[in-house]
């Protein structure tokens, strides 16, 4: 069974994985992670997945609509959050380094097809600093990329993922400012099921029961109000 | 179709070329006709870009030109700007990116010129630079004309590297190849088939373009 998950679940996702692999010895699971986008392009050209982990949730959406889906199998796994992010040797504040006017390039992930990224517009926004922020704007592919341009110093601030800035490599390697929840639109992490089968459903339910969430919460994802 | 990226891609790509043609040359001649021991060290050096992912050349390149390399240190003072996020940084990483197009058909070039002809111009009394303006370059043209016209395509397709090192800011490095991708990943299938479709003409177009100079004879018209 493979799984095709987007990139912020990495580390959440191998934790999980174990712990299934351990109760369901007879499932030969395996793992691929990317872009939602790039996915969702590749099952809608007969990839051969099992499940889709998307980053948000339109994308499974579209693909129940289109047939490509399992009809009733859509989910709702986790909602992320967003957090303004320096590196550990920055002299800035990650809670006042945007307003900062030494600070040349803010990463953020492209708003185009990251939802990520639609999250980080659409916080400035709220904030009332995109206007000020618009011409430092540069667009990392994807959340990993955008937190790479700020490791990297080439930027000086970056707008990532929770679940990213508290993965293990990273952790230790900078500092954060959470955006407090109401200045973007929550992002609903979905997913779907593509070929239904037994182990399909078990996995399924895993993630979304008792020891799937606990992981999923420790690794920066809160957790839909259901 | 995205005009704004494809005319910053046209102009990266003949910046690129120019500053290949001037850097490169000089290095090809230098491949073509040294003596030197540790030559093959160079030549492998200069055919780095083919064989390395444009991942790996990227992330080497936004590490290299970055505000704590000593090469972006350099920069910032200089300049007072950053490498990394501008059309500077682009222009950089195409220039290693495309070297070994522009290097390798020049130098091959340079040493199929038949030795004779160069020695008797330097026995002539004619400097070695004048000889390689006169007689070097124009038989090695073809050759050069390949390399510039490969050196243009191949930074006209550019995307890795790019993608690693450019930041999708729109007029500045937002070229052609990242904006076809942004139109997939945001479902826009046909902005994308359309400008891909005018990526292809200009490839094809630019590919026979240099098979056309490499052939020998070009009877037009029978003769007979």
């Amino acid at each position: 069974m493979t799984i095709a998950a987007a990139a912020d679940l990495n580390f959440a996702l191998d934790e999980i994985s174990r712990k299934f692999r351990a109760e369901h010895s007879d499932v030969d699971l395996r793992m691929a992670y990317g872009s939602s986008g790039n996915f969702y392009a590749q099952i809608r050209n007969q990839a051969p997945f099992d499940i889709f982990l998307s980053a948000d949730v339109e994308y499974p959406r579209k693909l129940v609509h289109d047939g490509v889906g399992v009809r009733d199998s859509l989910f709702v796994y986790a909602v992320g959050r967003i957090v303004v992010w320096v590196p550990a040797s920055s002299p800035l504040d990650p809670a006042t380094a945007l307003r900062a006017a030494s600070v040349r390039h803010v990463a953020i992930a492209n708003p185009q097809h990251a939802p990520y990224g639609r999250a980080a517009e659409a916080a400035l926004h709220s904030l009332g600093i995109y206007d000020s922020v618009a011409g430092k704007l540069v667009l990392g592919e994807n959340i990993a990329q955008t937190l790479q341009f700020v490791q990297s110093g080439a930027a000086d601030v970056g707008i990532v993922a929770l679940s990213l800035a508290l993965a293990p490599p990273v952790r230790a390697q900078g500092r954060y400012w959470i955006v407090p929840i109401g200045a973007y639109p929550e992002i609903e992490q979905g997913g779907v099921i593509l070929k239904d089968s037994k182990a399909a459903r078990e996995f399924r339910s895993f993630l979304l029961d008792e020891v799937g969430r606990r992981i999923l919460k420790k690794y920066g994802f809160s957790l839909p109000a259901n | 179709m995205d005009w704004q990226a494809i005319w910053l891609s046209v102009r990266l790509a003949v910046s690129t070329t120019l500053i290949l043609l001037a850097v490169g040359m000089p290095l090809a001649y230098w491949l073509a006709f040294s003596p030197h021991r540790w030559k093959f060290l160079v030549e492998a050096v200069v055919a780095l870009p083919l064989v390395l992912p444009p991942t790996v050349l990227g992330f080497y390149v936004l590490l290299a030109i970055g505000p704590r390399s000593p090469v972006g240190a350099l920069y910032a003072r200089l300049t007072g700007g950053m490498l990394p996020f501008s059309f500077q940084g682009l222009l950089v990483a195409s220039v290693l990116y495309s070297l070994p197009f522009t290097v390798q058909p020049v130098a091959a070039a340079f040493a199929a010129v038949d030795r004779k002809l160069v020695e008797a111009s330097w026995c002539l009394g004619v400097s070695r630079l004048a000889t390689f303006r006169r007689v070097i370059i124009p038989l090695a043209l073809p050759g050069v004309a390949t390399g510039a016209i490969l050196s243009f395509a191949h930074t006209m397709g550019e995307f890795g590297v790019v993608l690693m090192v450019g930041g999708n800011i729109a007029g500045v490095t937002r070229t052609v190849s990242i904006s076809i991708y942004d139109q997939v990943q945001g479902l826009n299938y046909g902005a994308a088939a359309e400008t891909s479709l005018f990526l292809l003409a200009v490839s094809f177009t630019v590919l026979a373009l240099t098979y056309a100079l490499q052939r020998r004879v070009w009877a037009l018209w029978p003769m007979s």
